[in-house]
């Protein structure tokens, strides 16, 4: 009895370790972060469109908001960029970009010809910002509550699906539980 | 009228050129921490930021530490632990740091405690299991007829 039992149930918990381990859609490089539940670390930075301005966060508590990480060295910040625009002619909440390790003319350049989806790019040229928020690669995108908590974060190109999918609900969420 | 004027450009110049000195003074101090290759001078400094480098996940890449990545970001984190071992910063703070920042995954091997128990305690039970399931089987082929001696008669094997 065992002989049989014993084989089919090392067999068993192999297909669930696989079904989990090699399911297709599910990105491996897509990390759990850290941040998820803490406050939000600190923006203080320049502004982009006009480097006399400041950027910061502090400013924005009380209000749920997206941070969008991305840089024109980045080739899936560009395939985003529609989706960004799109979902910033909602006028849901307001969208700040961090311009992360790039050159100021060239991200300038890009918010000209493509459109510009943000409220205000903070420039964070040598990527220390981008760093306290476990930034490791663009595009990277955070949902942060009115208590100025990171409660969400998305690792990949945004697209509407997306959006409608993890964002909304979860801003509704936040607006339900803050007001 | 002239007098007066000349001798505050004179400070001025002055103050300019200590200015400048200072400036100078503080970038090479800076600068003396590490050398042309990025090695600390501080040998002890260099020991800990290898070792530190070496236990540190590039996450860009993954299965390369933050001592063997080219990746840009694998830089800047270089940079970030020298920076914090010349301030000072005990090994656990800048692991702390990197943790609070990348999570648990960011450290090639983690620290043992409650919910990392099953991945350093798998090992030992798999030793267990294994050196079990040895017994067993020598357990019961020790009880077997022996069937390696050289076919005598008619009938075996």
């Amino acid at each position: 009895m065992w002989k049989f039992l014993l084989p089919f149930a090392a067999f068993v918990g192999l297909v669930v370790l696989f079904a989990f381990g090699l399911n297709p859609s599910r990105d491996i490089h897509a990390l759990p972060s850290p941040l998820i539940g803490k406050p939000a670390p600190e923006i203080a930075l320049s502004d982009l469109l006009d480097p006399s301005r400041a950027v910061s966060n502090a400013a924005l508590k009380g209000q749920v908001y997206v941070l969008n990480v991305w840089g024109t060295w980045c080739v899936a910040c560009r395939e985003e960029h529609e989706a960004l625009l799109a979902i910033s002619q909602q006028h849901i909440v307001p969208i700040i970009g961090l311009d992360w390790k790039d050159q100021r003319e060239r991200a300038q350049q890009w918010l000209q010809q493509l459109g510009n989806p943000y409220q205000a790019v903070a420039f964070d040229s040598d990527g220390r910002t981008g760093v306290n928020w476990g930034v490791y690669g663009a595009p990277e995108t955070y949902l942060v509550d009115q208590q100025g908590r990171v409660i969400y974060k998305f690792i990949s190109p945004m697209t509407q699906q997306v959006w409608e999918r993890e964002f909304l609900p979860r801003i509704a969420a936040a607006r339900r539980d803050g007001a | 009228m002239n007098r007066p004027a000349r001798g505050s450009s004179i400070i001025a110049v002055l103050a300019l050129v200590l200015a400048g000195v200072m400036g100078t003074f503080t970038a090479v101090a800076a600068d003396q921490a590490v050398d042309a290759n990025g090695q600390l001078q501080d040998q002890g400094l260099q020991k800990r930021f290898e070792r530190i480098t070496l236990e540190l996940r590039c996450l860009v890449c993954q299965n390369e530490s933050i001592a063997d990545s080219n990746a840009e970001l694998a830089v800047d984190l270089r940079q970030q632990v020298r920076e914090m071992l010349i301030a000072g910063k005990s090994n656990d703070a800048i692991f702390d740091f990197m943790t609070n920042r990348y999570g648990e995954f960011v450290r090639f091997s983690p620290p043992l405690e409650t919910k990392t128990l099953f991945i350093w305690g798998a090992p030992f039970v798999m030793l267990l299991l294994g050196g079990f399931i040895v017994y067993r089987v020598v357990r019961h082929r020790s009880g077997m007829p022996v069937d390696d001696e050289p076919a005598t008669g008619p009938g075996t094997n």
